[in-house]
Order: structure tokens, then sequence, then C-alpha cells
């Protein structure tokens, strides 16, 4: 494989990575807010906070390392992504910072009051609705360079189907992996009331998932017709996407193995996002970044490649140490620690 | 926009940015050392002050380092959205400390986590002491990979220049620049000394307000006096070290500075003062030859003048009023905390009194203010140039026009932000006085408290 391949599949397991870890914190939140509206929270937001106190941070991680990453295998991408993404990113970086801090502030500080809830549900669908911006721009036509200067169409974008149908289908696969998860632990903690209001909407949010999942490629057949034949090609990546999901649909409605469901529906995600990303080969910016052309030079991609493995060879283990400490500890799980 | 262009528009957002970044990413650095140490005395003595103090420290730290990630966070994201010229240039060199860097981060958060959640877990309590040693070591490698990063752009190393692309590029070599190790060295002095600072303040703002545990806030005194006496003459000696280079390799950078216009031997440093109409200084203290030492080491020695760079080269002169007081601050520092320690090793005074309790309160602000002059003097000073040499910052900012509008969200943001830390962390340390602590959890404590 060449060093642009194993750059941009990296990156790629990061993205990944962010979007389940990230997902479950977003829904999470939604879903503590959602419970108190509903005055549910008694049962479930206890399970909650219980497992996002100690994993915050370690999701913001994940998202640093996806864009540094990115800017160092392919710096051409801090130009146009950069440029064009000037208002979408900063909104995204404020609502971050609202949402990081006042974690922290009201878990650490004092009680949790509603304003704080509800900023905290809100932003977990606004930060993935403008991250998703540069999924976007990347299917091309959304950009424009003149004279040197780089700009977004934002009228353009704002009335494309593509561009809220990919919204729409982060809203909704944030929802249902994050309840999917919540089904897990709490079966894992016990916590048989918590467990039946969570797995209720789980199965509730499977359907929009599916839904969102075939308007967007209708739209990005209109948008873009090259990818979008390269994902017909990769039907069989689909497929095994399609084939997790309804293993996991069947385990969450018998009602069993919840871990198992789980894992499928992280396999679902890992398909369909890979079999995406693959079918935008060559281009990460159609058509201004093209993977091989504007990758970095070879030695800093190589440093970087080994960074990237001693870095990991440092943090797996540690991962694992944090998950059996916090995740996989039912004590913990169930509040006896 | 006419009144303002899109150039100084970045450097403003760049700027405000960074000055709020750095007050969280020092005590980000800082702190971890000392709830270490506080915790590793508190088992060796077995004394249950300690162990609260380190208790109390990493509470407190849980949510500097939250606004330490999200402004963090920011300022990452901003390299490439205001300045896209320049990571795209730069980036070919320095993406691997940056990429390193979140290794660092995501190591220390991993283990910050760990420690905060694990108080009482393990029954070997040096078990629980051992999770600080990755939290002070990650956030002392994260600081050393970013320095390394800001360090390029003063003295680009590591590739060459080829039809305004840099080509046969060594990424090792590039983060090892000449300025690399001095500034790293002077950096992180800088941090440790500067919350050594700080939590000496809060102690001794406790201990003039006479509310109890004296013998609490006494032994917390002790620790970051002493830290901040070896921290502030490391520091020092780093920042001896960053002029001697600046005179090699970045000589424009220390003669604006000093005010010093005009090659010569022998040449007088320059106390503050001011500049008359003719460009001449007026008003301030001359130290004979000793610019000649502390550029060379040697009283006698040729110190380059701003002359020699092109006019359109030099920095702005204001750098040398940041010079001046991080330097005044650094004595004042060591002033300080050696006098506290002589005092307290003199039988019949009392180190605690008044006056070197406010002696004390002052030298934390007074750091971080150190901190931010310095930064402000080494980016000011970097002037005209984003990478020195190479690249200036008229050509790497971003052409969008909406950074104006980026600027004001961001303000509200850090203002926001600013006003939440101040309120939660009162309210956190109100609600829950260490006398209120200490009677609760520590009851067996209480007797020798009357001090
Ligand atoms: C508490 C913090 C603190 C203290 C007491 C000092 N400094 Fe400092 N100084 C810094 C914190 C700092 C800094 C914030 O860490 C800087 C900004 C950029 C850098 O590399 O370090 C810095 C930069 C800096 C530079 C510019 C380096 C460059 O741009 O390449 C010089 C020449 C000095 N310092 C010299 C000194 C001297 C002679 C001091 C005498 C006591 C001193 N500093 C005290
Ligand atoms: C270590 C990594 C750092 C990098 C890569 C970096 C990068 C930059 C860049 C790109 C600019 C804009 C160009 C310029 O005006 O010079 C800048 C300016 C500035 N930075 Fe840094 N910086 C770093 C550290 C810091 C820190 C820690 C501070 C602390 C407060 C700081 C303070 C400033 C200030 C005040 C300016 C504005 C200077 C001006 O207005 O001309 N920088 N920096
Ligand atoms: C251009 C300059 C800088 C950039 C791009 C930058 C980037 C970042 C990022 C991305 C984070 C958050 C990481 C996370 O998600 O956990 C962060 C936090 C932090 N930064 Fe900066 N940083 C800069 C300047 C500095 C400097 C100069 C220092 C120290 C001397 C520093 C020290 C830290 C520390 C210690 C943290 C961890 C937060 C904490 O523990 O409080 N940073 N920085």
């Amino acid at each position: 494989m060449s060093y642009e391949v194993i750059g941009i599949t990296v990156l790629w397991l990061f993205l990944y990575g962010y979007v389940i870890v990230a997902s479950i914190d977003f829904g999470a939140g939604f879903f503590a807010y959602y419970a108190k509206v509903t005055k549910r929270d008694h049962i479930t937001n206890k399970l909650i906070s219980r497992y996002l106190s100690p994993v915050w941070e370690v999701t913001n991680v994940f998202l640093v390392f996806f864009f540094v990453g990115i800017v160092g295998f392919f710096p051409s991408a801090a130009y146009y992504y950069g440029s064009a993404l000037l208002v979408p990113a900063s909104f995204a970086i404020v609502l971050i910072a609202i949402r990081g801090s006042f974690y922290a502030f009201e878990n650490y500080g004092s009680k949790q009051s509603n304003v704080y809830l509800f900023l905290y549900g809100a932003t977990g669908l606004f930060i993935p609705a403008s991250l998703s911006v540069a999924l976007t721009i990347s299917e091309g036509g959304f950009i424009t360079e003149e004279n040197g200067v780089v700009s977004l169409k934002y009228f353009e974008l704002f009335t494309s189907p593509l561009a809220w149908s990919i919204v729409a289908l982060a809203v909704v696969a944030i929802l249902f992996i994050s309840a999917s998860f919540l089904t897990y632990y709490a079966s894992r903690a016990n916590d048989k009331p918590a467990l039946q209001v969570v797995r209720k909407w789980a199965l509730f949010w499977a359907t929009p998932t599916i839904i969102m999942a075939l308007t967007t490629m209708i739209a990005l057949s209109q948008r873009n017709e090259r990818h979008y034949q390269n994902m017909l090609d990769l039907w069989w990546i689909f497929s095994l996407s399609m084939g997790f999901f309804i293993i996991a649909m069947g385990l969450l409605y018998i009602g069993r193995n919840y871990g198992t469901a789980f894992i499928a529906i992280m396999l679902q995600f890992f398909f369909a996002f890979f079999g995406y990303g693959m079918a935008q080969y060559p281009y990460l910016l159609d058509p201004f970044i093209h993977i091989e052309q504007s990758v970095t030079n070879e030695s800093m991609a190589i440093a970087l490649i080994a960074a990237f493995i001693g870095g990991l060879l440092l943090l797996i283990p540690s991962l694992i140490l944090l998950m059996r400490l916090f995740l996989f500890d039912a004590d913990y799980a169930k509040g006896k620690k | 926009m006419e009144f303002f262009d899109t150039v100084t528009v970045s450097r403003a957002i760049t700027a405000m940015t960074l000055i709020f970044h750095i007050i969280f990413a020092t005590l980000g650095v800082g702190v971890p050392l000392y709830i270490s140490i506080a915790e590793f005395i508190g088992i060796r003595k077995k004394d249950k002050h300690y162990e609260l103090l380190a208790k109390r420290w990493a509470r407190g730290f849980v949510i500097t380092v939250a606004i330490g990630v999200v402004t963090g966070t920011a300022i990452a994201l901003q390299l490439s959205l205001v300045w896209p010229n320049f990571m795209q240039m730069a980036g070919n060199v320095i993406a691997l400390p940056l990429f390193m860097e979140v290794f660092a981060f995501f190591f220390e958060a991993i283990f910050l986590g760990i420690y905060l959640y694990t108080w009482d877990r393990f029954k070997n309590k040096y078990t629980h002491w051992l999770l600080t040693l990755p939290v002070v070591l990650g956030a002392g490698i994260s600081a050393v990979f970013i320095t390394t990063v800001n360090s390029f752009m003063n003295s680009p190393d590591g590739f060459t220049m080829e039809n305004g692309e840099f080509v046969a590029v060594n990424p090792i070599e590039a983060m090892l620049n000449p300025s690399a190790p001095v500034r790293i060295f002077h950096v992180l002095g800088g941090s440790y000394v500067t919350v050594a600072a700080i939590l000496a303040t809060i102690a001794a703002i406790a201990l003039l307000r006479k509310k109890g545990a004296a013998a609490y806030h006494k032994k917390a005194l002790k620790i970051t006096v002493v830290s901040m006496f070896i921290f502030s003459i490391l520091t020092a000696v780093g920042g001896d070290l960053s002029a001697k280079y600046l005179a090699n390799h970045q000589p424009e950078k220390l003669a604006a500075a000093e005010w010093h216009f005009e090659t010569e031997e022998s040449a007088d440093l320059v106390l503050f003062g001011w500049l008359n109409e003719d460009n001449e200084v007026v008003g301030e203290i001359r130290l004979p030859g000793f610019l000649s030492f502390l550029a060379h080491g040697n009283f006698t020695a040729e110190v380059i003048g701003l002359e020699e760079t092109p006019e359109g080269e030099r920095p702005p002169l204001i750098v040398h009023y940041f010079f001046d007081l991080m330097v005044s601050i650094g004595m004042f520092l060591t002033g300080i905390s050696f006098l506290y320690l002589v005092v307290s090793k003199i039988k019949r005074w009392d180190v605690h009194n008044k006056f070197m309790l406010w002696l004390l309160v002052l030298t934390g602000p007074l750091a971080m203010l150190a901190i931010e002059f310095g930064w402000l003097y080494a980016e000011l000073g970097r002037q005209p140039w984003i990478v020195r040499g190479y690249m200036t910052v008229d050509e790497a900012a971003t052409s969008s026009p909406y950074i104006v509008h980026m600027f004001f969200l961001f303000l509200a943001l850090y203002i926001v932000l600013g006003t939440l830390f101040v309120i939660t962390l009162r309210k956190l340390f109100k609600d829950n006085p260490v006398e209120v602590e200490l009677e609760k959890h520590y009851p067996e404590l209480n007797k020798g408290d009357e001090s």
C-alpha cells in the first residue's frame, strides 16, 4: 500500500472512532434532556452520567486527532477546507467549547439545572450538524477558487438537499447508536427499569436511520454521479452493513445479548462508513484535493505513520485499562464504586 | 471591511485565543506536578493534610483542564482556519510534533480520568499515586511538542526551499531546530514556577483570612514556595540561555527588546525608559556592559544592533516593555521565595506575618503576567514573519471577510468561559471549605489545628 492510502485509512478509522464515541456522548446528552422533560430522568439519568463522567475528554481527543492528522498528511486540506469552513467550523468550535466546559462546570461545580441540560442536549445535535458540512462540501461544487481566494457558496449549501439529508442522517444515527449503547450499558449494570426505557428508544430510532441513509443515497446520486456509481459497485460492503443492522435489530427486539447487538451496530456503521469513504477515493475534496497528488512528502508521511504506531502501542493498553475500570467493571456500572 | 483588514483581524483572533489558552495550558502543565508531590508526601509522612491538598488541587484542576481542552481544540482548528496558507506550506514540516502532541494529550486524558475516579479503589496507596506520573509526563511532553512548533516558526530548520515549497524535509531535524532546546527549558520552567506561585497565592490568601485550618495552609505554602524558589532560578537560567540563542540566531528580536540600535561592544542593558521624537532612549536605567553579558556571557562582547536589519523586517519596539516586565517579575519571584526561606529558618521570626503573606499573594498573578508578557515578546518580536525568513504574516492569513465576525464570536465565547470559570471555582471551594472538609473526613486531625 502507498503512504497516502495508509494515511487516509488510519485517519478514516479515527473519524469512525469519533463517530461512535461522540454519537454515544451526543445522543446521551439529548436523551438526558428528553428524559427530564418527560419526567423519566430518575430512571435513566444516573446511568447516563455514570458512563459519561470519566470519558468526555477522550471523546474530544478523537476529533483533534482526525483533523490534526488530515492536515499533516494532506496539507492542502488545511488550505481548502480551512479557507472554506471558517464559519461552520468556528461555530462547531464554539459549540464544542460550550458543551465541554459546561459539562465540567455542572458536574463538578453545582447542581444540574434545566438550562444546562437543554444546552447539553441541543449542542449534541448541533455539533454534528455543523461538522457534517465538511462531508457535504467534499462532494464538490460548493467551493470556488478565484485569484487564490477560496470561498464557500453559502446559498448553494443551504438549498442543497444533500446537505440537509446528511445533517438529518447524522442526527438520527447519533440517537440510534447512543440508545443502543445505553441499552447495553443498562443491561451490564443490571438496571431493569432504565433498560426498558432505553431499549424502546433504540428500537424507535432504527427506522429513521435507515430511511435517512437511503434518502442520502438518492441526494448523492444527483450531486456526484461518480461517487454514487462507485458506491453501487461496492454493493457487497453495504449489504454487509445491512446484514449487521438486521442482526442487531433482531437481538434488540427479542431482548437479549445487548452486547452483541451493540457490536453489530458498530459493524453496521463500520461497513457503511468505509464503503462511503472508499467510493469517494481518490478525492478528499472533489475536484481540488486528489489523494495521490496532495499527499505530503515521503519523509513526513513515514514519520507520521511511525508516530502513529508508537502512539497506538502506548494508548491501547491505557484505553483497555480505562475500559476495564469503568465500562466493563460491573460494580462500577451499577454504581457501587 | 474598511476599518480592519483581514490580516490584522487574523492576528487579533490568534492572539486572543492564545492569550486565553496559555493561562489554562500553563496550569495544565504545572498543576499535575504539585498534585503528585503533595500526594507523595502525604503517603510518605502519613499526613492527611497533604492527601487533602492533593484532592482539592485535583478538584480545581478538572475545571481548568476543561477550559484548556476546549480552548486548545479551538486554537488547533484555528491554525487551519485562520492561517490556511501557513498550514499548507509549513504543515509539510511541522505536522509530526502536532500529531504527537495529540497522542500526549490522549495519554494524559486517559490517566487523568482514571486518577480522578479511583481515590479509594486500590489497596496500596502508592498505586494511586503512580497514576499521577503519566499525567505529569503527558502534560509536560505535550508542552514540549507544541513548543518545538513555535521554535520552528522562529528558527526554521530541517528542509530546503525550492519554488516556494519545502522539499527534502527532515521532520526530526525540524523539531530539533536551534531554538527548541532552550525554549522548551524556559517554557517548562516558567510553567512550573507560575503554578507554584499561584498555589502559594491561594494558600497565602487563606492564611490572611484566618478562617481556620492554618496548619493545612502552612504546609501548602511550604511546598509551593520551595518549588517557586527552585523553578524561578531554573527559569532565569533558561531565559538567559534564550537571550544567548537570540543574540546568535535572531539578533533583531533581542535588539528590539533592548532598544539596541547600533552594533557595538560592551553594550549596556537598558531597563524601561521611553523613546523621544528622535528615537533616543530617555529616562532609562543603564547597566553598563550587561547586554553584552546577557547576549554572550562576556561584558565586552559585540552585540548586533537593529540597524543591521532591513527596515521592513524590524519587530515593533514595544516588545522592550514586555521583555523588561517579564525579567523584573522573574527577579521578584526569586527574591520573595528566597526571603521566605531565609525568614522561615530564623526561629525568632514568624514567617507567616502579614507583610510576607501579602508579598506571596502577589506572586501568582504576577507570574501569570510574566507568561503573557513573555509570549507577547516572543510573538511580536518575530514580526513581520510567521516563519522567520520564509513566510510573512500577510502571506499566511485567510482571505475570508467573515474573520471579523468570527473575532466577535470568539470574544463572546471567552468572556462566557472566563466568567463561568471564576464562578464555578468560587462555588466549588466556598461550598466546601477546608475546615469543614477536614472535620468531616479527618476528625482525628482537628486537635493540632489551632495555630
Ligand atoms: C513565569 C514566567 C517567566 C519568567 C519568570 C521569565 N520568563 Fe522569559 N519567557 C517566558 C516566561 C518567563 C515564556 C512565556 O515561557 C517565553 C515566551 C516564549 C518562550 O519561548 O518563552 C519567554 C521568552 C523569553 C525570551 C524570548 C525567547 C525567544 O523568543 O526566542 C527571552 C530572551 C527570555 N524569555 C528571557 C528571560 C529572562 C532573562 C528572564 C529572567 C529572569 C525571564 N525570561 C523570566
Ligand atoms: C507554541 C505554539 C504557537 C504557535 C504555533 C503560534 C502561532 C502563532 C501564529 C500563527 C500567530 C499569527 C502570526 C503573528 O501575528 O505572528 C501568532 C501570533 C501570536 N501569538 Fe503565537 N503561537 C504559539 C504560541 C503562542 C502562545 C502560547 C502565546 C501566548 C499567549 C502566543 C501569543 C501570540 C500573540 C500575542 C500573537 C499576536 C502577535 C501579533 O499580534 O503580532 N503564541 N502565533
Ligand atoms: C498554537 C499553539 C497551540 C495549539 C495548536 C494547542 C493545541 C491544543 C489542543 C488541541 C488542546 C486540547 C487537547 C485535547 O483535546 O485534550 C490543548 C490543550 C493543552 N495545551 Fe495547548 N496548544 C497550543 C499552545 C500551547 C502551549 C504553548 C502550551 C504549553 C506551554 C500548551 C499546553 C497545553 C496543555 C497542557 C493542554 C491540556 C489542557 C490542560 O491540561 O489544561 N498549549 N492545546
